[in-house]
């Protein structure tokens, strides 16, 4: 147990030291955001349709510019070796990889949402719900995540190889989480979809950490 | 303990490297793995370490924990450091103790044994090479595993850093440790030659 907070502890620490890259995310999700109305138009009420759509869409995209990382710095000083060599279980150190990860890439974005929520004329409800479902889905990109930047460390190809294999992961847990903030939005029924949402998170929570380890173990060299 | 190896063959990205190696390593002992640059001593390394696959043959540990692997007992010490740039020398090799587990030894004490305890909070970007070598010594120490492995262990120590090497690897081999070590320069301890490849 102790070895595997001492490795969130570690990963958390690196990405909020100077070059740790732990705002990247969240600076592409702001740029991503602040764009859109320009793009749109000055339509407030066309905004506030598009605006679930977009936070999710930014929020996705955010996730993945961060994952490539996950396991790279690793694999490219060594760490990964004796991280693989060590008594812990593979599976129980990528998940608490994936769960540093999440902890500075993921919460940041879930938290800038009320902030970028204004910029696209969404109500404080409105709002709220998206942040709740980002909180929700965000562990799914970050898990189903984790196993392409595995993949990627052991092909030896970086950044869009990762991007390409994750996508189709993360398309559903796009549509769900879209799903949901619309159907809050609207008066629909919100728990059918945030519960498929929450069970994929679920889900990539347990596949996730399994998948990841076995690519690690073999593709290493 | 006895570390050894039956007939073990080496193949990467398609090509032989070696075939039909044996060796054995008892407690106590030190074995040289020797030859030319290509020839397989860094395979052979992490074959035993669990890092590459082996092509063919065998290697047992007997009288080990036997609950755990080879990969379990062994420090692997290889041309990566596994150090983070953005750590300091000290949480570098705290990270490293608490990550690994197992019967640990004073950090402190450790970094004074390897030279390094006046730069503690300093982080390990700015370390010289020699430097990040004696920091990677340093978790030799931390953590007691018997079998050690140590690719070109000598590379970027000074003089007195390699003789402090070797008075640790003679240490480690008095209370019963195992090493084996690839290596072009001399170790400072007797070791048994395993001469691999094509010997000139």
């Amino acid at each position: 147990m102790s070895a595997l907070a001492a490795l969130v502890g570690r990963d958390i620490r690196i990405a909020l030291r100077v070059g740790g890259g732990a705002l990247i995310g969240v600076l592409f999700f702001l740029c991503v955001v602040v764009l859109m109305p320009f793009a749109v138009g000055p339509d407030l009420k066309l905004l506030a349709q598009l605006g679930p759509a977009i936070l999710w869409l930014g929020a996705l995209l955010a996730s993945l510019l961060t994952l490539d990382r996950l396991f790279m710095a690793d694999h490219d000083d060594g760490s990964l070796d004796l991280i693989v060599m060590g008594q812990t279980p593979l599976e129980l150190a990528c998940a608490a990889k994936a769960l540093a990860h999440w902890l500075v890439a993921g919460v940041p974005l879930v938290i800038a949402t009320p902030v970028l929520g204004l910029l696209l004329n969404l109500d404080a409800v409105p709002t709220a719900v998206v942040a709740l479902t980002l909180l929700a889905g965000t562990p799914a990109l970050t898990f189903t995540g984790m196993i392409g930047a595995a993949l990627a460390v052991t092909l030896h190809r970086g950044g869009l190889l990762m991007a390409v294999l994750v996508l189709p992961l993360s398309i559903p847990v796009l549509i769900f989480g879209v799903a949901a903030s619309e159907a809050a939005i609207t008066g629909l029924s919100f728990a059918a979809p945030f519960s498929i949402l929450c069970a994929l998170s679920l889900a990539s929570l347990v596949i996730g950490p399994f998948a990841a380890a076995a690519s690690l173990r073999h593709g290493l060299d | 303990m006895r570390l050894s190896g039956r007939g073990i063959s080496c193949v990467r990205g398609g090509r032989d490297v070696f075939s039909g190696l044996d060796f054995e390593a008892c407690s106590g002992e030190a074995l040289a793995v020797v030859g030319a640059n290509g020839s397989g001593k860094t395979s052979l390394l992490r074959m035993i370490a669990g890092l590459l696959v082996v092509a063919g043959g065998s290697i047992v540990l007997e009288g080990g924990a036997s609950e755990l692997t080879i990969a379990e007992q062994s420090h692997y010490l290889g041309h990566r450091d596994a150090l983070k740039p953005a750590l300091s020398v000290i949480e570098n090799l705290a990270f490293w103790r608490d990550f690994l587990g197992g019967e640990a030894n004073d950090a402190m004490e450790c970094l004074a044994t390897v030279g390094l305890d006046h730069v503690l909070y300093l982080p390990a970007a700015y370390l010289s090479a020699g430097q990040r070598r004696r920091l990677s010594l340093a978790r030799l120490l931390t953590i007691h595993r018997p079998i050690w492995l140590l690719d070109e262990p000598m590379s970027a120590l000074d003089a007195p850093g390699a003789g402090m090497f070797s008075n640790l690897m003679s240490d480690h081999l008095h209370r019963g440790g195992l090493i084996i070590a690839a290596t072009h320069g001399p170790l400072g301890i007797a070791a048994s030659e395993l001469p691999i490849g094509v010997v000139p």
